[in-house]
């Protein structure tokens, strides 16, 4: 199969409140890439983009910023997910020899959207939405059993968020850097028990873009310096129905991550920095422990041995991750983006000592439902 | 330098205004099962699943995870595709893409739509601009009414020139069990039938109607190994252009003229009417039945009302268009672009039952949706 690699990345700064129309915000990221890629919008033939018609309360939410991405004339494309579906999407279209260079951009405005009320739609509209049922109450759904299951401590959890927000005062796109103690996180305004305010990311604006080549190209378009292989992707469905489910349980990630890693030929213990979804603080350790870095239910006891520590065996979300700016379809590729800058070695103050291999893991659903599992290589 | 491509399976529910006795997913097991049946495949010989609709017509985010049950997703991959009414053309492609990869050797595409539940018209005006443009554009029907008039105008084509389109294909659908309307209809009726907005009348333009289709993409081998005739994709083609309403060509469809002339290119086809043996066209107003004919290179500018009054596109003719009924007799909207590549296939494959144009090699299908956008895809019944 022919290789595939991110030539060109760029990111706007997560925060709230942005003023820039998605339009903006699209043309912004977009040139950036090519710059960071060093080519022009004519050397791009084909553009993949990643948008919800629900956040953005706009039908066909990708008319809005296609032009933007230097897409007239060009054979166009829309995902709806987390950015790491869009990627798989770009890399798709890639393979199957019809493009060489594909422009993927993802954007988002919470703070022009309502959190609850979307999340809310994401429920079965006849039982489970009628309960009120949203991201953050069915995530403390999902915290509960996790730590009913393997006997967890909230306290266990809050060191997620003191560990990710202190991470985040390393990275300049961040939205939340913050020095916290896990009596900060446990005092927060409780939201839907356990998941109190620090538990949980932040409604945010960004977006973001990432182009990636065919290697018959990539290699004529960019220096070595540049090029980062997507080595390996997997990505696997969980039931609907939360209650068909044992919300502690991470099958459908299990599944995504070997398959990932049987295509890019490696083992978890060959990752030396990984980018997870932590959209809650108890969802880090459990993704953790579905991507195999340790057994079922161990995640918090290693989160707390500091092995997940930007200075750790497996630094973990030393972005800040989702807990520090949380730009829902952009997120993944902002994920897979800090693995490409680590992967460069421009990722500055948090950079990660010769890293080589990297996984980022992106989610679609509620708590988890669906996984896009990522490995990318120098 | 991909894999070639090959369709080995189509399934559709029987599309209706309001399918009362089915729920959404329901709507989408129905056209699911079909096409494994028609395939002769069970679910576990799907490697993976791609689906599409519009998410403000039925109010439910992340469908892809919602229709689980439905879509047999359960422990596969999966993810969601939407560009609004080219929706069913833009998930046919991204199954292509997915087989064509390497990645997946078997994937089931699938779109659907149930508009009882919705306020089609009110959730579609909300793809305008909010601020500039969202007021004077809402709808459907108010742009294609202009298109036509401009058109009528410049090349002196008339509202029976449309009425003619529409009755072709209404009387096709007679001829198709799964279409939602199904009426005989002659080119009196539709003149006589009211004013929506001129000169588009009520039999011109297209319903909205509950409905899934699904269709199952494989890879060469396993195509050849799953189907003794399969459709085998040779283009696959996507014009999108937007800037603003206000900024396109409305005399003209330039998406469409782009689109076909390097699908063509791709498929090697010089004389689209003459290779072509069947064409399954999103028309979604007997207006566009006219007025694209240009866009499709089946004839010079200003040549379609000629072509339309010759006969040539009706069942009858040396080149069908709409065996099915086409969009004006059933349009499940983010199903209504995937029945266009489905009905194409079964053409290809023989099964189209008293719909089926003799000896067919080769089929156009084609989607249409956003701001004036197309999608091509060209079918084939042998390899590329």
């Amino acid at each position: 199969m022919e290789r595939v690699a991110v030539i060109g990345v760029a990111q706007t700064k997560y925060e709230k409140g942005k003023r820039e129309t998605f339009h903006e915000l699209i043309f912004d990221v977009a040139t950036r890439a090519l710059a960071d890629a060093g080519i022009t919008v004519a050397d791009v033939d084909n553009v993949v983009s990643v948008s919800s018609d629900f956040w953005d309360g706009r039908t066909i939410s990708s008319m809005a910023i296609m032009d933007a991405a230097g897409a007239f004339g060009k054979d166009i494309s829309t995902v709806e997910g987390d950015g790491t579906f869009g990627a798989l999407y770009a890399m798709m279209r890639l393979l199957s020899g019809s493009f060489s260079v594909t422009m993927l951009c993802a954007h988002h405005k919470g703070s022009e959207s309502n959190m609850n009320g979307i999340t809310n739609t994401s429920f079965d509209p006849l039982v489970e939405r009628k309960l009120g049922l949203d991201a953050i109450s069915s995530g403390a759904l999902q915290a509960r059993r996790y730590m009913s299951r393997y006997n967890i401590l909230e306290q266990q959890l809050a060191a997620v968020s003191v560990k990710n927000h202190g991470n985040a005062m390393r990275n300049p796109y961040a939205m939340l850097p913050m020095e916290i103690t896990v009596d900060d996180v446990m005092n927060s305004t409780m939201l839907a028990s356990p998941l109190k305010k620090l538990d949980c990311s932040p409604v945010c604006d960004g977006a973001a873009a990432m182009i990636i080549a065919a290697e018959r190209n990539a290699k004529k378009l960019t220096t070595n310096k540049k090029r980062v292989w997507l080595k390996g992707v997997g990505h696997c469905t969980d039931a609907y129905r939360l209650g068909d489910r044992d919300l502690a349980d991470t099958r459908a990630l299990k599944q995504a991550a070997r398959k990932a890693y049987a295509m890019a030929g490696v083992e978890p213990w060959d990752i030396d920095v990984a980018e997870v979804y932590d959209a809650f603080t108890y969802m880090e350790p459990m993704w953790l422990e579905g991507l195999g870095f340790c057994d079922d239910g161990m995640g918090p006891e290693y989160i707390e041995r500091g092995v997940f520590n930007s200075d750790g065996d497996l630094p973990v979300n030393v972005s800040g991750g989702r807990l520090s700016a949380n730009p829902v379809q952009v997120a993944g590729l902002a994920e897979m983006i800090e693995c490409v800058l680590q992967l460069r070695g421009e990722a500055r103050k948090r950079q990660v000592p010769g890293a080589e291999i990297a996984l980022a893991q992106g989610i679609n659903g509620m708590c988890g439902q669906s996984h896009c599992v990522w490995i990318l290589g120098k | 330098m991909g894999k070639r491509v090959g369709i080995v399976g189509v399934g559709q529910t029987h599309h209706a205004s309001h399918r009362l006795d089915a729920s959404g997913v329901e709507l989408i097991a129905e056209s699911v099962t079909r096409a494994l049946d028609d395939a002769e495949m069970s679910i576990d010989e799907i490697d993976a699943v791609v689906i599409g609709n519009m998410d403000h017509f039925e109010n439910i985010n992340y469908v892809d995870m919602w229709a689980t049950d439905g879509l047999g997703s359960f422990m596969k991959p999966v993810f969601k595709v939407t560009t609004g009414g080219t929706t069913g053309t833009t998930v046919a492609s991204c199954a292509y893409y997915h087989a064509a990869s390497g990645l997946f050797d078997t994937v089931l595409a699938v779109g659907w739509e149930k508009n009882s539940e919705s306020d089609t018209q009110a959730a579609i005006a909300t793809c305008a601009n909010p601020v500039l443009e969202r007021d004077p554009f809402a709808g459907a029907i108010g742009p294609l009414a202009t298109e036509y008039s401009m058109y009528m105008k410049a090349y002196g084509a008339t509202e029976e020139d449309a009425a003619i389109v529409a009755a072709r294909d209404r009387n096709n659908a007679l001829k198709n069990p799964y279409a939602h309307n199904r009426m005989a209809v002659t080119v009196e009726d539709v003149m006589n039938s009211p004013m929506l907005s001129y000169p588009v009348k009520f039999l011109d333009m297209c319903p909205r109607s509950d409905g899934s289709c699904a269709v199952i993409f494989a890879s060469e081998e396993k195509a050849k190994s799953l189907c003794a005739r399969p459709a085998w994709i040779h283009a696959s083609v996507v014009r999108h252009d937007y800037t603003h309403f206000g900024d396109l060509e409305w005399q003209w469809m330039p998406t469409l003229e782009r689109a076909t002339a390097i699908a063509y290119k791709l498929a090697g086809i010089t004389n689209p009417l003459k290779e072509f043996d069947v064409a399954e066209l999103y028309l979604p107003c007997s207006t566009t039945g006219v007025k694209w004919m240009d866009s499709f290179w089946f004839c010079d500018k200003g040549g379609a009302p000629k072509l339309i009054r010759s006969g040539v596109t009706h069942m009858d003719g040396k080149m069908p268009i709409n065996p099915s009924g086409g969009v004006i007799s059933c349009n499940p909207i983010g199903a209504t672009a995937l029945i266009r590549v489905g009905e194409a296939a079964w053409q290809i494959m023989g099964k189209a039952g008293d719909r089926q144009v003799p000896k067919v090699k080769k089929a156009l299908a084609t989607g249409f949706g956003g701001c004036s956008w197309s999608d091509v895809l060209i079918l084939g019944a042998d390899l590329p």
